[in-house]
């Protein structure tokens, strides 16, 4: 028993430095002053820290309108997301009909599929719809990335809320909607604040379709590739870039950590 | 159950047809038709017609495999996706039957290991070059302890193994969480009494974990690997911040022959082919993993 409690303790530990070691690493890269970063020796630990390397990141042509289009393309995506997929997920929730599990199964298949080249005719119909370079354009695409996510997070949220509740306020003299408005939603916010959570950083984090439909309006991911692609950014510029697009990703798997087996839990079978 | 009060209120006792369920799946299979069948239906298209005649060509896919890059980046797509799929499969498992044990603080590790699903493989790529790059922390580490005078180059053409280990060493590090959550997600749906009736009968942690956990498992053993390889398939961010294009990949080959060389036509060809790729390594998963007759489907 002993044994096992020290390979259980053990293992934990040596996974878990393998995960931590590069965040910590690349927060201290941010940090470390720019002289410092191309120095050889290069010390482990930097000898002093600072905000150039941060502020010059920050600073640079292009980052903050690009953070703003990021947010801006992440807020669209939330909203369509749900205005789409969470009547969608509700309906799973709450109803029996037929031709259930074809829609199951149909959403299943639009998360493994490999919906990013898809940016391409995309693009292409784009150009012809004038939504190429826009925000609402890298959204929509954005949108069709995490339907599956909101509607399996919305249909978790409305199976763990006790449909009786409904329908006593509904002898009650509430007609249906009523019922849902003032009964049902006010408990399922915290379930769908995470997935408005999860939608943030799917968007926050998305790189390709964003860096093939826009030219102007950057969103921040597509920024970074641009800059390392074609005008090849220096390297505290980009390890600045790397810390400044995880740092988000931190707080927010904190957040959303009780629906993380949801968000990937549905399998085929 | 919901679903169970629901139909009695709704479905069984009227005759006729509710339609409210099908106007709330409505907008989603609307979206889908228009921005997922009608892109992918454009996409095939594009791939085979001659842009100002309309006629069937074969012109864009000969195009796309004349070039210099085709054959390497089918190549390397298909290495890095040959060991990081399973590598991540491997300690995917590892975490998730870890944090299945409950040991105290494994909500922390569990916290802790699926961070990195909130990591884009652009932020990854940017993470690991601050290690790996001439002046990284690997090499300012062998320093420290000795082992070399100058700084190694890890990353460069000269050596394409050490640029591919980099790659899949970087998509090891992101991509394992989400095989692992999957995985864990799949553990907590098997029944305990199964395990506890294996050693009643006398079957080791090992037995039980060989015939009793991973056969149960497979349904979600197969989500992953689908997920991880149609994701492996699309790698991008990770191999331009990491190689440029040294490296060459299908996906980044897509974007260079829309952004560089601006061929649509030539670049829905590798999107056309990047989708075949992933539809028969489905297929082939879904009729690898079939339950044989007479097991057991949990």
């Amino acid at each position: 028993m002993r044994v096992r409690l020290v390979g259980i303790y053990g293992a934990a530990l040596v996974i878990g430095t393998w995960v931590a070691a590069p965040l910590l690493l690349i927060a201290l890269a941010a940090f470390t002053p720019r002289n410092i970063l191309y120095e050889w020796p290069r010390p482990l630990w930097p000898r002093a820290f600072s905000l150039d390397t941060m502020l010059f990141f920050l600073r640079s042509t292009g980052v903050w309108a690009s953070t703003l289009n990021s947010v801006v393309v992440a807020g669209l995506t939330i909203g369509l997301a749900f205005l789409i997929a969470a009547p969608t997920g509700y309906a799973l929730a709450r109803y029996r009909f037929r031709g259930k599990g074809a829609v199951q199964l149909s959403i299943l298949v639009v998360k493994m599929f490999p919906a990013t080249v898809l940016s391409i005719p995309l693009a292409v119909a784009f150009i012809r719809w004038g939504l190429y370079d826009t925000l609402i354009g890298v959204a929509i695409v954005h949108t069709a990335l995490s339907i599956p996510f909101v509607t399996v997070i919305v249909t978790s949220v409305f199976v763990g809320i006790s449909y009786e509740l409904e329908e006593a306020a509904m002898t009650l003299g509430s007609n249906r909607l009523r019922a849902f408005l003032r009964v049902t939603l006010p408990m399922a916010v915290p379930g769908l604040a995470a997935a408005a959570i999860f939608t943030f950083v799917l968007s926050w984090n998305e790189v390709f379709a964003a860096t093939i439909l826009t030219l102007d309006h950057r969103t921040l991911p597509a920024l970074i590739v641009d800059s390392v692609i074609s005008a090849g950014a220096p390297l505290h510029f980009r390890f600045a870039g790397g810390f400044f697009m995880v740092m988000p990703a931190v707080v927010i798997i904190f957040l959303i950590r009780r629906y993380l087996l949801t968000l990937w839990g549905v399998t085929v079978r | 159950m919901a679903i169970a009060d629901a139909e009695a209120l709704t479905g069984v006792t009227r005759a006729r047809v509710n339609w409210t369920p099908y106007l709330l799946v409505l907008p989603t299979l609307a979206f889908l038709s228009v921005f997922f069948i009608y892109p992918m239906a454009q996409a095939i298209s594009l791939a085979v017609t001659d842009p100002p005649t309309g006629a069937l060509t074969w012109a864009h896919f000969r195009r796309m495999s004349s070039d210099l890059y085709f054959g390497q980046a089918v190549r390397f797509t298909l290495i890095i996706t040959a060991i990081a799929v399973p590598l991540q499969v491997a300690l995917g498992l590892a975490i998730a039957l870890l944090v299945n044990t409950r040991f105290r603080g494994h909500t922390v590790f569990l916290y802790l290991t699926a961070l990195p699903i909130g990591i884009s493989d652009l932020a990854a790529g940017m993470i690991w070059l601050s290690i790996l790059t001439e002046r990284g922390y690997l090499n300012a580490a062998l320093q420290r302890l000795g082992l070399i005078e100058q700084p190694v180059v890890f990353l460069t053409l000269e050596r394409p193994e050490w640029l591919l280990a980099a790659i899949i060493l970087t998509e090891l590090w992101r991509a394992t969480a989400i095989v692992m959550v999957i995985l864990l997600a799949g553990l907590q749906l098997i029944p305990k009494d199964y395990a506890e009736t294996a050693a009643v009968f006398g079957a080791g942690r090992w037995q039980t974990a060989r015939h009793v956990i991973l056969p149960l498992l497979r349904p979600s053993l197969q989500t992953a690997l689908i997920i991880r390889t149609i994701l492996a398939f699309q790698l991008f961010a990770t191999v331009v911040t990491l190689a440029g294009r040294q490296i060459p990949v299908l996906a980044g080959e897509t974007y260079f022959w829309y952004s560089l060389y601006r061929s649509p036509s030539v670049a829905s060809a590798y999107a056309v082919l990047i989708l075949l790729l992933s539809a028969s390594i489905t297929w082939i998963y879904l009729y690898v993993f079939a339950p044989k007759a007479g097991e057991v489907r949990l």
